[in-house]
């Protein structure tokens, strides 16, 4: 018997399926769209929500951690557009391009639509109604993978930012995703599409915050030859954030992510990278500040599919209380990538006997010529070090915070822009003030 | 009345007896030197005085201006002007010099009541010290102690202890790792720093370093005791007698 073993759906499931069946008349596209949607509905259906058996998942049970499915939220009223001026604050103090979204759908009176020659900006919602070619090409396409959340998401996918950087187009102001939502907990499937062609740039900021909402949204990223892109994500939430990064990367090119999550209940964030051409050069960094039962997952495959890349992945995590924080980094380097050099490195300080901090590493090399590095640590302060810092007149509080500072400093200031790395620096200290 | 009074001091370290009835007089402004050899409970002694834990006190009393400092922290005996020089700096990765000196001193100053340094008073303050015991601008920009040489953390040491201005400073085998250049610099940045107002407590296994800081008084420590005291010609006796004396006298 090979038929897949499948549990009863849990009420979070079964809700899912109703919202799914209820809204799949009216949610946006029709045609190619509705049917990669009941395609991916299926794929969602015959896996469930992920669980702890699932090895991706296995630290983040995600049908144990769901108990419900909230209902699908329902476009903004005045209020929660008003309180969405505010939103965003991380970033507040850069001059950004604000495009804003409030639980889920685009808000065109509080965006920043300017036109600027190269960048063409719209609404996935739109784009998935009107058929729009980009989107057409690119969704469900920029990194296939079966897995169940990213399923979920393009089965029930509403609205998002499409954003469009023309070849040789240099987008010099950050456009900042603003991710805000209403009073009223809702579930936004938040679907984004980000091309940046050949040889050009931009900054994407991304920011979510006071959601006490479900969120599960997902970014396609395609960054062209010799194209730089640098991207910031910043979540602060009391609801469930998932969120999957699904990134193709072109040769000769050059990106950056990096990913602050302070005060989040329940994040997971995936990560799908492929370095599809040659001679690029990648960092993935995160620094995760947890306390409470907050519960961090940070999840990345990274895939050399093309050799003579570079990437480096550092991510840190300072723990708390009972909190609970999660990396599992796998790479892949394919037969033919050549002279791949990668390095990741994650470290887990523990400021109490109770929090739980899992590293998981993964290398899967094919290549015979590559140099490929992982480290992992998890440990607390060194008593050695609060000490020498005691002793020149530092109180206790502010010997531990110099010394996290320090840890996390370490990360954040391999941000190479300037004014993110100032405002990423500011709302993790902050979170330090805030420490009991 | 004297600034340092160690009476009958019991230590132990994990269940290991280091210290055993130790009695030490610091008067104001002297330079005490304590010799002794490895294991004798030197530096220990210099751990307990700052206020390091996993020490445990079973007996006897340390007490300064009079007062017990048992129960203060160490950045309460910081403020109250003990400064420990370190036999081994640590490195602190993440945090730039210039930073540590200066949330230390205006931490210290804070404790004491007094108002903070500005910031271009403190930087002058730093530019100074530093230029006199030949500490690089580069050095100072770096995290504490992270990568520099021994000699040049055992600088660091003695420029935080210039800037601090404790009224009782304890240099822990700062000549252990010093090159003569090198301990002829530190040195005579300690000896700026004799005054009437500052004691030091000066642990050395060797005579050599006292050449250049010459103390007021010589104490010999023995197995977690002091077992004699005298004047400086004390630490030349024990240069040509060696500490086998001492250690069978207290067998």
């Amino acid at each position: 018997m090979n038929a897949e073993v499948r549990a009863i759906k849990t009420p979070a499931e079964q809700a899912l399926t109703s919202a799914f069946e209820a809204a799949r008349a009216a949610l946006p596209g029709k045609g190619g769209v509705a049917a990669l949607r009941d395609e991916a509905f299926k794929r969602f259906d015959a896996k469930g929500l992920p669980h702890r058996r699932v090895e991706e998942w296995k630290y983040t049970d995600l049908r144990a951690l769901m108990r419900d499915a909230l209902p699908l939220a329902a476009p903004p009223d005045a209020a929660a557009k008003a309180k969405a001026k505010d939103a965003g604050k991380i970033f507040g103090n850069l001059a950004c391009r604000r495009l804003v979204f409030v639980d889920g759908a685009f808000v065109t009176e509080l965006s920043d639509l300017t036109p600027e020659p190269g960048l063409t900006i719209g609404s996935m919602a739109d784009a998935l109604a009107k058929g729009d070619p980009l989107v057409a090409s690119h969704v469900g396409k920029v990194f296939e993978t079966d897995d169940a959340a990213v399923a979920l998401n393009t089965a029930l996918m509403g609205d998002g930012a499409v954003v469009h950087v023309a070849a040789g187009t240099v987008v010099e102001r950050p456009i900042h995703l603003v991710f805000a939502s209403g009073e009223t907990p809702s579930a936004a499937f938040i679907r984004s599409l980000i091309v940046v062609g050949k040889g050009a740039q931009a900054i994407i900021a991304e920011s979510h915050e006071n959601n006490v909402s479900q969120v599960n949204c997902a970014l396609e990223m395609v960054i062209g030859d010799g194209a730089h892109v640098d991207y910031y994500k910043a979540t602060q939430t009391r609801g469930l954030h998932v969120a999957s990064l699904l990134l193709t990367v072109g040769a000769k090119a050059l990106f950056n992510t990096f990913a602050l999550n302070s005060d989040a209940s329940l994040v997971r964030n995936q990560s799908f990278v492929r370095f599809a051409g040659e001679d690029s050069t990648g960092g993935l960094r995160g620094v995760n500040l947890l306390r409470g039962k907050d519960h961090v997952d940070t999840t990345m495959l990274i895939e050399h599919a093309a050799g003579h890349c570079s990437s480096r992945e550092q991510f840190k995590s300072v723990l708390d209380d009972q909190s609970h924080n999660v990396f599992q980094g796998k790479i892949v380097v394919k037969p033919h990538a050549q002279k791949t050099d990668t390095k990741m490195m994650t470290r887990a300080l523990l400021l109490s006997d109770e929090a739980e901090a899992d590293n998981k590493p993964e290398l899967e090399i094919f290549a015979d010529d590559v140099v490929c590095g992982h480290g992992a640590t998890a440990g607390a302060l060194d008593p050695n070090l609060k000490f020498y810092l005691m002793s020149r007149g530092i109180d206790d509080k502010q010997a531990e915070a110099l010394l996290i500072q320090a840890f996390i400093g370490e990360t954040i200031e391999e941000v190479a822009h300037e004014d993110f790395c100032d405002a990423l620096m500011t709302a993790a200290l902050s979170w330090l003030e805030t420490r009991a | 009345m004297s600034l340092l009074e160690i009476k009958n001091l019991h230590v132990e370290v994990e269940d290991k007896k280091i210290l055993n009835g130790l009695n030490l007089t610091i008067e104001k402004g002297q330079v005490a030197a304590i010799m002794g050899p490895n294991g004798s409970g030197k530096s220990t002694l210099s751990y307990v005085l700052a206020g390091k834990d996993a020490y445990n006190i079973t007996e006897g009393d340390i007490l300064l201006d009079g007062e017990s400092i048992l129960e203060l922290a160490p950045d309460e005996r910081a403020a109250k002007g003990i400064f420990l020089a370190f036999q081994y700096p640590v490195e602190v990765p993440g945090v730039a010099t210039m930073t540590f000196l200066r949330t230390a001193l205006n931490a210290q100053r804070k404790l004491r009541g007094e108002g903070e340094y500005s910031t271009p008073d403190f930087i002058k303050l730093v530019r100074e010290t530093s230029a006199k015991l030949g500490v690089s601008q580069e050095h100072l920009r770096r995290a504490v102690n992270v990568g520099f040489s021994g000699g040049e953390k055992k600088r660091n040491e003695i420029l935080q202890m210039a800037i601090l201005q404790p009224r009782l400073a304890i240099l822990d085998e700062t000549d252990s790792g010093l090159d003569i250049d090198a301990l002829k610099t530190v040195s005579e940045g300690v000896n700026r720093l004799r005054s009437p107002e500052r004691s030091m407590i000066v642990i050395t296994h060797y005579q050599r370093l006292l050449n250049y800081i010459v103390p007021d008084v010589v104490h010999v420590m023995s197995k977690g005791r002091v077992v004699k005291s005298g004047g400086k010609e004390l630490a030349l006796e024990l240069e040509a007698k060696g500490y086998a004396q001492y250690t069978d006298e207290a067998a």
